[in-house]
C-alpha cells in the first residue's frame, strides 16, 4: 500500500470551494517564498523531482493532513536537506555557524533564474526496454499499488487503479521510472502509457456508464489482460 | 534514506509557517545556498509572467486555425514550444479536445502536477484535498460545484496526471465568435476552462 497523499476516490472531504480566477497566484506573500526557496534549493542538484516528491510523502500522516500545501513544502524540504546532507539539524536549530557552504558555488543566481526555468527537467531518456503494449490493447494494473523496489517506498500508481482493467490510450514514449528514481536507485527508464478505464471499473456507483479516468503507467505497472 | 520512525527535522524550525520559511531561507542565504535575488526573480516570473494567459493564446489560436489545432493535437510539446511555452512543469504536453461527446478534465491525484508553462501555479483548490479526492470518482458532481452542467450524451474523461506528462483542456468554441480575431478569443477562454472544469465564456 502507499500513503496518505494516495487519495483518489476518497470520501469525506466535502465540496471543492473555486477561488475566483482573479485570486492573487499566491494568497500570501510566504507561499510565494516557499515555492522560491524550494525552487532555488532544488538547483543546487543534490535531489531530483522524484526525491523532492517523496520527501512530501514521507510527511507523517499527521502532518500531511494538517499542514497546508506549502507547509508541506517548506517542511520536506527541511527534511530533504538534512536527509541529502546538504544541511544538518544543527544548521536548522541554528546552532551552527553561517560560514559559506561547499555547494555555495552551485547556487541560483537571479540572473540564471529565467534559462532555469526555461528549460525545465525533461523525463523522457532512451531506454533498452522495449515497448510491450499498442494502442487499443488491454491491460490489468499491478495489484497491490506499491513499490516492489523498496517497500514503502515512491510509486505512482495510485490505489483506486490498483488491479484494473484498462485500455492503452497513448504510448508517450520511455520515461525515467519514479519507483527507482526517488531511492537513487538510477533513471531505470521504461514505455509509459496513458492508459484508459472505464469508471465502472474503479468506482462501485461511477456516475455515468460512459465516463473514464486516464492514467499515466508505466510498463511495469501493467501486465496484458 | 532514513526510516520513517527518525525525527523529522523539519520540527527543528519553527512551527508558525511563515516563519518556519523564513527561518529556512535565512539558514540557507547565509550559507551561500540561495540568492534572495533569484527568490524574487522567480516569484515575479510565476507572478507576473506565466500564467493562464499562455494557455488562451495556444486555445485561440487552435480556434482559428484549424491547421494549428490538428498540430497541437497531434505533438503539443513541440507546437507550443515554438510559441515560446515551454519549461519546468511543461516538458511533455498533450492537448485534449473538448466536443460534443467527451468533456475532459485534469487532476493529479496524488501531488499537485499542472502545466506550469501554459497555466501558472495551479489554484488553491486544484491542490485542495477535496478536488484529488473526488475528480476521479464524482467529477459531474465537482463541476456542479463550479457550475458545469453536462448533458447526459456528454461523456466525461478525468486525466490523473500520474507521470510527468502535463494536460491542458482545448475546450470547445462558444457560440458567437465565429469570425473573432485571436485577441478577442484570447479573452473568452478562462483558466477553468483548459483545466476542464469550466467553460469558456459566451460572447455578449
Amino acid at each position: 500500500m502507499t500513503r496518505v497523499h494516495d487519495m483518489g476516490g476518497r470520501f469525506g472531504d466535502g465540496p471543492v470551494n473555486p477561488e475566483s480566477e482573479d485570486a492573487p497566484v499566491f494568497a500570501e506573500d510566504w507561499h510565494a517564498r516557499a515555492l522560491a526557496v524550494t525552487l532555488a534549493a532544488g538547483s543546487l542538484g543534490q535531489w531530483n523531482i522524484d526525491i523532492s516528491r517523496h520527501a512530501r510523502e514521507r510527511l507523517s500522516p499527521k502532518d500531511y493532513t494538517r499542514f497546508s500545501y506549502y507547509e508541506k513544502w517548506i517542511s520536506a524540504l527541511a527534511d530533504l536537506l538534512v536527509q541529502s546532507g546538504v544541511l544538518t539539524e544543527e544548521d536548522l536549530r541554528g546552532e551552527a555557524d553561517g560560514g559559506e557552504h561547499a555547494l555555495a558555488n552551485r547556487a541560483l543566481k537571479a540572473e540564471a533564474v529565467a534559462g532555469v526555468l526555461a528549460s525545465g527537467g525533461p523525463a523522457d531518456r532512451p531506454s533498452n526496454v522495449p515497448v510491450e503494449f499498442e494502442i487499443g490493447q488491454e491491460v490489468v494494473t499491478a495489484r497491490p499499488a506499491a513499490n516492489r523496489l523498496v517497500d514503502g517506498g515512491h510509486t505512482r500508481l495510485p490505489i483506486y487503479a490498483a488491479g484494473a482493467r484498462g485500455r492503452i490510450l497513448m504510448v508517450h514514449g520511455t520515461h525515467v521510472l519514479p519507483d527507482s528514481s526517488a531511492h537513487r536507485l538510477g533513471e531505470a527508464p521504461e514505455p509509459l502509457y496513458a492508459v484508459a478505464f472505464p469508471a465502472s471499473e474503479l468506482w462501485a456507483n461511477p456516475e455515468h456508464p460512459q465516463d473514464e479516468v486516464v492514467l499515466d503507467l508505466w510498463q511495469s505497472y501493467l501486465e496484458p489482460e | 534514506m532514513p526510516h520513517d520512525d527518525h525525527d523529522h527535522p523539519h520540527a527543528l524550525l519553527p512551527p508558525e509557517p511563515a516563519l518556519r520559511v523564513k527561518a529556512l531561507e535565512t539558514i540557507l542565504t547565509r550559507k551561500g545556498l540561495i540568492d534572495p535575488a533569484a527568490l524574487d526573480e522567480i516569484i515575479d516570473t510565476y507572478q507576473n509572467k506565466i500564467g493562464p494567459q499562455n494557455g488562451a493564446r495556444v486555445v485561440a489560436k487552435a480556434w482559428a486555425d484549424p491547421e494549428f489545432k490538428d498540430s497541437l493535437l497531434n505533438d503539443a510539446t513541440s507546437v507550443v514550444a515554438e510559441l515560446g511555452y515551454y519549461g519546468r512543469q511543461g516538458e511533455h504536453m498533450v492537448v485534449v479536445e473538448n466536443t460534443p461527446g467527451q468533456h475532459n478534465m485534469v487532476v493529479c491525484t496524488l501531488c499537485s502536477c499542472y502545466p506550469w508553462p501554459l497555466l501558472g501555479i495551479p489554484p488553491g483548490w486544484y491542490k485542495s484535498d477535496a478536488y484529488r479526492a473526488r475528480a476521479v470518482r464524482e467529477p459531474r458532481k465537482v463541476l456542479a460545484e463550479f457550475g458545469v452542467t453536462l448533458p447526459a450524451e456528454t461523456s466525461v474523461r478525468v486525466w490523473d496526471s500520474t507521470a510527468e506528462v502535463r494536460y491542458l483542456v482545448l475546450p470547445m468554441q462558444p457560440k458567437g465568435s465565429e469570425g473573432f480575431s485571436e485577441e478577442e478569443l484570447a479573452a473568452l477562454v478562462t483558466r477553468d476552462s483548459m483545466i476542464g472544469t469550466g467553460l469558456p465564456k459566451v460572447p455578449s
